[in-house]
């Protein structure tokens, strides 16, 4: 075959061979990766989504920092268990401002992208604590160690800027104003007292609907705002922006 | 050969030199850093990169100084001092990384004891990352660094080129390990699996792979042979695809220069996409590309018999890597992946079924003529039965990639098993047989400090896999069937805690099946550093100083024309 008798020119040519590598394996990942990109109808138009506030994006970071991901999904698979299971299927637009995203490979644990609002927030505390007081045959590691951690947050202004800079739609306002919007979600009562109607406002209105943010003491402590806080109102948030009342799944534009 | 040391004597000496400014910016870069770090992790790992850098600057200082009129970098002798030293760290990490899966292990079996409630750091979410990257990049990196070395030389009859650059490589790489371990324990991650290190670790990995690619196609262009041998174009796809992958998986722009924290350019399902590009092609192109030209170079060395066949090389190669690429998706089968992006990951993981096997089978043929050595050698027994293990997760891998299948697989257990499959049966047997090879010529032994231990850690080992396979395969399937199940009212008929709890049997017999697994590879290291030692059975072989003369079967490694 004339093919094979030729290929004793990559064998003797190291930069046609490393050439000849870098094309084959570079086709695949443009074809499967460069469209999703562009292409309008990769995430559906919902109602809803509005960017983390900064007390949930700072419960993000927990949440990756700690590694949940490795044993938890966020990813309800449109299949009838699942559906019943957890809740409505999870959609692309659900984590559009997720950098990185959290959707996971493994349920050690349940999956969490509908945990928001189903268990109140006394419980995550108790179970982040203690997660066999609650559920005895519980694996899961306990993060009491959250309670004794004050949260840190002396950067967020910066983070919310490189959000901005990939694509996350925090305005000047949010911006500015980040550091009040984590006392005030955290502590509406005392020190965020001023900040509450501002962090109101701001992420309702990109929301475009209200009772999308959610403000209290998270972790029955509300002398501090502590690592715990944040967690717990990341976790109580989670799936719940999106308005399914609007969202026509059986619409042609949003079936892939 | 006297002429060309006096012609390289001055570039040799421009590369200790090289190697030690790079490695002082660097220094200076971290004292930068660790200066003004924005937070105490980033302040942890800048000093921890200064002491490694500065251990690596002093030393390499102390010998250069050392080295008064003699050439360290001989091209009349191979570099072996480095193979020796990357087969090691091979072992010392694969001990370690063995380790804390076991302990992972133990934490899921046994919760009550292996966790501690004030011990953050020793939780299951921050061990598992360290569990993955100590075996996948340190042990595996390591076996591959040392691999590579040590078979361009031999097959382009030359000494590794670029003087000092290969041990800039070489630590350079240990210490990328060291922040990355350290930085989960830190809670530092960006979360992205088998990309978890931060921004700087990503930069600094870059530069020592793009320095590894160098020092290997350095060496290819000096070979003294006229083809490059089939072990060279895997370990080139290697590191050629695994550079491309890791520069466009870990996008990110760092929100402080002196902060460890970034933020991915790609957000959610165009995130997800370039993540399960990356982590496929992870197992593609560092867990299967680079040990295959392991096969290629020491089955038919260790058999003393060609290839099976060169045609077959150049098919398994090019549509192995062509094909590989695009089976990323079945990962994200049932998301909000769009379904036409699911589709073609489905269609090309059920094709790469035959390229996978096409290379099995030139591997096992090459046994041809020799399959006595199959009862005789335990260290060729180890190699195919590492072919049987990889021959058998390539065809559960596309089973399990088809989307009907997957709606079962996925998420459980049964992911689990057949990762270890992969790991445990084909990386590292393939491993260990090219660490037994390695030793006994690296130290000019007539053969291994015991032959007998090497089939206890053979046959410990494979029970320990055969555990590992049949719980997770046991645990896998049942709690797949369990969420699914509905009772005759129609209702769910179990909750999710009680299918955690249907599978604490089958976590036990998984711990110990990898307590079985670690054992073995114990075992092998024992027998490994007595092999060095010179004891038992591990007597000096009797040879010409000069390697050149060294009988390599070069019939046996030769393209058949």
């Amino acid at each position: 075959m004339g093919l094979m008798n030729n290929h004793g020119v990559l064998e003797r040519h190291s930069l046609l061979l490393t050439i000849g590598i870098l094309v084959v394996v570079s086709i695949g990942g443009i074809i499967q990766m460069a469209p999703l990109m562009y292409m309008d109808n990769t995430i559906e138009k919902v109602d809803g989504m509005r960017p983390y506030t900064p007390l949930e994006l700072k419960g993000r970071d927990i949440y990756i920092r700690e590694g949940c991901y490795v044993c938890h999904s966020q990813m309800v698979r449109p299949l009838r268990d699942e559906v019943e299971r957890y809740g409505h299927y999870s959609l692309a637009a659900e984590s559009m401002y997720d950098h990185p995203f959290q959707w996971g490979s493994k349920r050690t644990g349940p999956d969490l992208a509908r945990v928001g609002g189903k268990y109140s927030a006394e419980w995550q505390v108790d179970h982040l604590i203690d997660p066999r007081a609650l559920v005895p045959e519980s694996i899961m590691p306990p993060y009491a160690f959250l309670m004794d951690k004050k949260l840190k947050y002396d950067g967020i202004e910066d983070r919310l800027r490189t959000e901005r800079l990939v694509g996350v739609p925090y305005s000047d306002e949010m911006i500015e104003n980040a550091k009040g919007h984590i006392l005030a979600q955290a502590d509406p009562n005392d020190q965020g007292f001023d900040y509450y109607d501002s962090l109101m406002a701001l992420y309702e209105a990109e929301a475009g609907r209200e009772g999308t943010v959610e403000a209290r003491d998270w972790d029955g402590n509300p002398d501090e705002i502590t690592e715990m806080d944040a967690l717990v109102a990341y976790l109580q948030m989670t799936g719940t922006l999106v308005d399914f009342s609007t969202y026509e799944a059986d619409d042609l534009s949003n079936r892939r | 050969m006297t002429e060309r040391i006096g012609a390289t004597r001055r570039g040799n000496n421009t590369s200790i030199l090289g190697v030690g400014a790079l490695t002082g910016v660097f220094l200076f870069l971290a004292l930068l850093m660790a200066t003004f770090s924005k937070d105490a992790g980033m302040e942890y790992q800048a000093l921890t990169f200064m002491v490694l850098g500065g251990v690596f600057l002093i030393a390499t200082a102390m010998w250069a100084g050392g080295l008064v009129d003699r050439d360290p970098f001989d091209e009349s002798e191979y570099e072996n001092t480095l193979v020796k030293f990357g087969v090691a760290a091979s072992m010392f990490w694969g001990i370690a990384g063995l380790l804390v899966g076991v302990v992972i292990a133990l934490q899921l079996t046994w919760p009550s004891i292996f966790y501690f409630p004030e011990l953050g750091w020793t939780n299951f979410g921050r061990l598992r990352p360290l569990h993955t990257s100590a075996v996948i990049f340190a042990f595996g990196g390591n076996v591959l660094l040392a691999t590579s070395f040590y078979v361009v030389q031999r097959t382009c009859r030359t000494r590794l080129a670029g003087g000092m650059w290969p041990w800039f490589v070489f630590w350079g790489y240990q210490i990328f390990i060291v922040l990355a371990a350290t930085g989960y324990l830190l809670g530092i991650t960006q979360s992205k699996e088998y990309a978890e290190p931060e921004w700087y670790v990503d930069l600094w990995l870059t530069l020592v792979w793009v320095v590894y690619l160098l020092v290997f196609l350095g060496t290819l262009w000096k070979r003294k042979e006229p083809h490059i041998y089939v072990a060279n174009w895997f370990y080139l796809s290697f590191i050629v695809t695994i550079a491309m992958l890791h520069i466009v998986n870990n996008l990110s722009i760092p929100v402080s220069l002196t902060g460890s924290k970034s933020v991915q350019v790609f957000a959610g399902v165009q995130d997800a996409m370039t993540q399960w590009w990356y982590g496929h092609n992870a197992v593609g192109f560092f867990l299967t590309t680079g040990f295959l030209a392991i096969m290629y170079y020491f089955i038919p060395k260790q058999v003393n018999r060609p290839v099976f066949s060169y045609r077959l090389s150049i098919v398994h190669f090019w549509s192995l890597i062509f094909i590989y690429i695009w089976a990323g998706p079945h990962h994200l089968h049932y998301t909000a992946l769009p379904q036409w992006a699911q589709t073609l990951g489905m269609t090309f993981s059920v094709m790469l079924w035959m390229p996978s096997w096409g290379g099995m089978i030139n591997g096992v043929m090459t046994l041809s003529g020799a399959w006595d050595k199959l009862r005789t050698d335990p260290v060729v027994r180890m190699m195919v039965v590492s072919l049987a293990f990889y021959g058998m997760s390539t065809f559960e891998g596309p089973l399990m990639s088809v989307r009907a299948v997957n709606s079962l697989s996925h998420y459980t257990e049964w992911g689990i098993g057949h990762v270890h499959s992969g790991a445990l049966g084909w990386v590292g047997y393939i491993s260990f047989g090219a660490l037994y090879c390695l030793v006994p010529w690296l130290y000019k032994k007539k053969g291994l400090f015991s032959k007998s231990l090497v089939e206890w850690h053979f046959w410990i080992s494979t029970i320990g896999i055969i555990f590992y396979m049949v719980s997770m395969w046991f645990a896998g399937i049942m709690e797949g069937l369990m969420w699914r199940a509905y009772n005759e009212y129609g209702f769910l008929e179990y909750s999710f805690v009680e299918t955690v709890e249907a599978k604490h049997i089958s976590y036990m017999i998984r711990a110990l099946g990898g307590l079985l697994y670690f054992s073995g590879a114990a075992i092998m290291a024992y027998n490994l550093v007595r092999t060095a030692l010179g004891h038992g059975e591990a007597e000096d072989l009797e040879t010409a100083n000069d390697p050149y003369a060294q009988p390599e079967p070069r019939a046996a490694l030769a393209p058949a024309e």
